[in-house]
Order: structure tokens, then C-alpha cells, then sequence
């Protein structure tokens, strides 16, 4: 990926950010302390809005000057009208989402392409573990325990592959990745992605055409 | 309505006024009561820039005034500290290095601009109930009328809590071409039942005051006992429960045992007492019952029934950064989410933060980092 620009931030937020069209709206669930958004109204003159639950970190937000709310994205994606967005960003929370096909549903209502990222819980390191060791795993992307995971959903790239075609979704991009370095460099990986991929990054459309409300 | 002098250089940090709707092209109010002369006490704060495009109208709340800030802390003609210190100053989340504050009293209040105290033309005494009706909406057309005199076509941002964030929601949908921004802090769009069932206890408390008189009390005993009542009424809707067990617990006030007696035994006691008597030295009480009736009149929902939305109302490219606090129970945070919904809804640019706070209402009112860190930061954003 040739983004020097954005090198500081997590690298499958740097992949995300290569795939948003110039001038865009983007809405950036569960935003942090904002990076993302920073980057891309920076760099892509793109209008964004980020939500986030911890208040302290939507209020560092704000006081960066972005458009953020303090809420809880499941119910906080209600309030908008249909298509109020070109992208709606889903970034490594995924996996901690009761409700994902209710979830995608909202989002697919309010943009137009939903991106989704989240950990592969098929990497090797993982299934080595529970194979050899039999216990739960544990790697740097998914680094909790059983009893203190905020993960309540175990998803690997096929899972969702599968998923989205079920909930009626067509995939029109995907990316997986290996990253190090605190998640800040990272590399594509092009083959055995469901084995070798720690993270996996999908750009997912709405099948059919819905009526407008 | 506008008055013929041109403003020279203002002075900052000075109280002065203007008078508009001099008969007979008097102001004709939201109810179609018609009031004039009409002066506007203000204070402004920092300088305004050569294009007039740096001014910040800062609202305030039901028993404030124009001082919002005292920049010239010791130098006279500064009258004391300002009710928002913490937030307005050179640097502070207001920078005056940057931008052109100004503050007015509110129309109906009774700190300099024409209220139910001042002298009624047609009687050449004090308006007492006489005093029409005025509507927050008023009290923003006064404000609107200050801008014009001070030749300011635009604001960069519109600020205020509580009453002041009613003015601030009242000046998006009224004015919306000339507020580029918006900040309502620990506000409504609407009075619940139980916040004008207090601001009824308030009223109530004042007119049962023998020396209320229907209002005929000027030049004699005032109804100083009611107008205390009121406010410590109020001054515990202010708080929160976790702010008084902090401050006052069931401590006793100078003594170890009860007095068995209706004197002064618990500290909270005391302390409401001192605020409801430091409060009548300062405050009009028919003030307080026009502006509490204004109050719970105000209902920006209304305005966006019959399928009108915010949209309708507000300027596109205004951005909202809208403030609430955890413990604020006079308008929870349900309240400001209400606000946040509809402005989503309409697709408009909206902030929103909760303060993690235990001081109630009146946390906005609280030096608080957070708050002036928000604001500063939502300000330098809209460059």
C-alpha cells in the first residue's frame, strides 16, 4: 500500500482509507479517538461522522474538530435518513456486535457500501492452539481470555463470506492482511487468506435495490 | 425598529446599552403585544474583526446577566468576576485573542434591559404584570436587533446553557442564515412536567408573598421572602443528589445536636437560605415569573410538527455540538439525545458529548477543562 501519509495510522484503517472516493461522506462507527476520520477529511476533503461510545474518546474527537456523537452505534445508526452516507465503516467491531445481520441491515439503509474489518479467528495460530493445547486461544488480535473477551461473536473470513451472501449482500471488494508492529505496518496476504490472515476487510452492497422510505 | 447612532469603538468589557422600538414604531411581540421603547443591556468582550465575521453571541440562563466575563480582573469598570470566567477569555475555550464575544440580558429580565421593573411609558411606572408576555423567541428578535446596530450580519457560533440553550436552539430555527454554528449546553427543546411543575412551585412561592401585591410592590416592601423560596427552590434542581450528599451530607450547621426547632439545623439548610437571601439583593421577582413562564413555553417540537422537520428550520451548513451532563436532572440527557435525534434526522452536522459530572444542572456553569476543551476544539474545526 503506498500511503506514507497515513503510516501512523492502524494499517487496515490505511486499506479502508485507500478505498474511499475523494469528497465522500463516510460515517465511522466505533471512530476512537479519530484518526480515520481525521485522515480522511484531511486528505479526501471527505465529509465524516464518527460514533463513539467511551466519552472520553468522543470528546477528544470533537475537540479535534471532527463530527462525532457519544452513543451506542447499535441504536445510534436509527436516526438517520436512507443514504445519508456513502460509506459506513465497521472497523474491528464486528466480533463484538450482538445482532450483525440487524446491524448490516441498519447500515446498508443509511450508505451505500459498508466496509467491515475484523479479527480472522481461522489464522493458524488460533486453531493451532485449540488443536494442540485445547484451550481458548489467544493471539495479538484477540488477545482476551474466555472469561474477559468483549468478543462475542467468532468470525473468520469465510464465515463472513458466506454470511454476507446469506443476509443478501454482494461483495465488491476485500482485502486480507497480516499486520505487526503494534497493528501499524502490516502487508497483504493473496493466498490461504482464511489460514494466514489476521485481519480480513470487506466492502459489501445491498443486493437488490430497496424502495425508499 | 433599529435606532439612528452608529456604534463608535466599543469598549470592551463595559456594560452598555441600546434602545430600539422607540414609539411609535414599537416592537410587537410572539403573542402580538406591542413594547417599546426597548433597551438591551450588553457587554462584549475581545475586538471585533474589520469584516464583522469573528462575533460569538454568548445566551444566558434564566438569572444571568451580560457580565459573562470579567477580562480586566482589578482595573475598574470591571464588575466582578463573570458568570462563565472559565470558559471566555484570552485562551480559554472562548478565546477573546480570536473572537468578538457578546453577551445581553435578556429580554424580561432585570439587569438593564427592559423588563417587567422597568418604567411603563404609558403609566410612567414600573410595568409590574403589565409587562406583556415575552417569548424566548423575543428575546432572541431583541438580540437580533443588538447584532444589527453592531452591524454583525453573521455569528460564527451561537452558545449557551440552560435558558441560553434555548435562545441558541431558537436562534438556528429563526435566524438560521446567520449562525454558522451552534452550541447548546445542558438544555431542551422542550420543558418536561417536571421542570415547569418547579418553575410552578417558583411562581407560586413568589405570589403568595403579601408583599407581591399582583405584582404592585416597587417603591415599597419588595417580596423578598417569596423570591427566596423561589430560588431555593430552584437552586436544588440545580444540583443532584450526589452534589449535595458531597457537599452537605446530613451535617449539622455550627452545632452537634438538633435544635429540636425550625431554626437553621442542617448545613443544606443553611446554604439554601444564604443563596435564597444573596439572591433577592440581585433579582426582580416578576422577572423570574415572566422568564420561568417563557420558559416553559418554549417548544421547538412544536415547530417541527405537521411534518416540518429541523430541516426546514435550521441552515444546512450550521454545525451543532450539542452538551449534556450525567447528572443533570432538570434536563437529562434523554432530553439532548431528543435534540441530537432530530438534527440527525435532518441530516444536519451534529456533536454530541455526556459530561461525566456529579454537580447537576449547574455543571456547566463549573470550571471544567473538559468543557472548554470541547468548545475550542469545536470552534477551531469550523475554520
Amino acid at each position: 500500500m503506498d500511503l506514507p501519509e497515513s503510516a501512523k495510522m492502524r494499517y487496515d484503517l490505511q486499506i479502508i482509507a485507500s478505498w474511499i472516493a475523494q469528497g465522500s461522506r463516510v460515517l465511522d462507527l466505533g471512530c476512537g479517538n479519530g484518526d480515520l476520520l481525521a485522515w480522511l477529511a484531511a486528505d479526501k476533503g471527505v465529509k465524516g461522522t464518527g460514533i463513539e461510545r467511551d466519552a472520553g474518546k468522543a470528546a477528544a474527537c470533537i475537540a479535534r474538530g471532527l463530527s462525532v456523537l457519544q452513543g451506542d452505534l447499535n441504536t445510534e445508526v436509527d436516526d438517520y435518513p436512507d443514504r445519508s452516507f456513502d460509506y459506513v465503516i465497521l472497523s474491528q467491531t464486528l466480533q463484538q456486535v450482538l445482532e450483525p445481520a440487524a446491524l448490516l441491515r441498519s447500515l446498508s439503509r443509511i450508505g451505500r457500501q459498508v466496509i467491515v474489518s475484523f479479527p480472522n479467528f481461522s489464522h493458524y495460530t488460533i486453531r493451532l492452539q485449540l488443536l494442540l493445547k485445547g484451550v481458548a486461544p489467544k493471539n495479538e488480535q484477540l488477545p482476551y481470555s474466555w472469561y474477559d473477551t468483549p468478543n462475542v461473536r467468532v468470525i473468520t473470513l469465510d464465515d463472513f463470506r458466506q454470511f454476507a451472501g446469506e443476509v443478501g449482500y454482494t461483495i465488491v471488494r476485500e482485502a486480507a492482511i497480516n499486520t505487526d508492529h503494534h497493528d501499524r505496518q502490516g502487508h497483504r496476504v493473496r493466498w490461504c487468506t482464511n489460514l494466514r490472515a489476521c485481519y480480513g476487510i470487506f466492502a459489501i452492497e445491498k443486493n437488490s435495490p430497496r424502495a425508499l422510505q | 425598529m433599529e435606532n439612528a447612532t452608529t456604534p463608535g469603538p466599543i469598549p470592551q468589557g463595559e456594560k452598555r446599552s441600546f434602545t430600539f422600538a422607540r414609539p411609535p414604531l414599537l416592537m410587537v411581540l410572539g403573542n402580538g403585544a406591542r413594547i417599546g421603547p426597548v433597551t438591551i443591556a450588553y457587554e462584549t468582550f475581545g475586538t471585533l474583526s474589520a469584516a464583522k465575521d469573528n462575533a460569538i453571541l454568548v445566551t444566558h440562563a434564566l438569572t444571568g446577566d451580560s457580565h459573562a466575563c470579567c477580562l480586566f480582573s482589578g482595573e475598574a469598570g470591571c464588575a466582578g468576576p463573570g458568570w462563565w470566567d472559565s470558559m471566555i477569555g484570552p485562551g480559554k475555550g472562548i478565546d477573546t485573542d480570536t473572537f468578538f464575544v457578546i453577551c445581553s440580558n435578556i429580554l424580561g429580565g432585570c439587569a438593564g434591559t427592559t423588563g417587567p421593573s422597568s418604567q411603563n411609558p404609558a403609566t410612567g411606572r414600573p410595568y409590574g404584570l403589565d409587562f406583556p408576555m415575552v417569548t424566548i423567541g423575543d428575546m432572541v428578535r431583541a438580540q437580533k436587533a443588538l447584532l444589527d446596530h453592531l452591524g454583525i450580519a453573521e455569528l460564527v457560533a451561537v452558545i449557551g446553557g440552560s435558558l441560553g440553550g434555548m435562545q441558541v436552539l431558537e436562534w438556528c430555527v429563526r435566524y438560521p442564515d446567520m449562525v454558522r454554528a451552534a452550541i447548546p449546553i445542558a438544555t431542551t427543546m422542550r420543558h418536561s412536567a417536571l421542570a415547569i411543575a418547579f418553575n410552578e412551585v417558583a411562581r407560586q412561592a413568589i405570589m403568595a408573598d403579601p408583599n407581591w401585591k399582583e405584582g404592585n410592590y416597587y417603591g415599597s416592601a419588595r417580596p423578598e421572602t417569596g423570591l427566596a423560596v423561589a430560588r431555593m427552590i430552584g437552586h436544588v434542581t440545580y444540583l443532584s443528589d450526589q452534589a449535595m450528599r458531597r457537599k452537605f451530607g446530613r451535617r449539622l450547621q455550627d452545632k452537634q445536636d438538633f435544635s429540636f426547632g425550625f431554626d437553621v439545623d442542617f448545613q443544606v439548610e443553611s446554604y439554601l437560605r444564604h443563596q435564597g437571601s444573596a439572591f433577592v439583593q440581585r433579582f426582580d421577582a416578576n422577572s423570574l415569573l415572566f422568564i420561568t413562564k417563557a420558559a416553559d413555553y418554549f417548544d421547538l417540537t412544536e415547530r417541527t410538527a405537521n411534518g416540518r422537520f429541523l430541516q426546514d428550520l435550521t441552515a444546512a451548513r450550521a454545525k451543532f455540538l450539542v452538551v449534556s451532563y450525567t447528572s443533570d436532572w432538570l434536563y437529562p440527557t434523554y432530553q439532548a439525545r431528543e435534540l441530537v435525534q432530530a438534527l440527525k434526522r435532518s441530516g444536519r452536522d451534529v456533536s454530541f458529548c455526556e459530561i461525566e459530572a456529579d454537580c447537576g444542572h449547574d455543571a456547566f456553569l463549573i470550571p471544567d477543562e473538559r468543557l472548554s476543551t470541547l468548545v475550542r476544539g469545536f470552534l477551531d474545526g469550523l475554520a
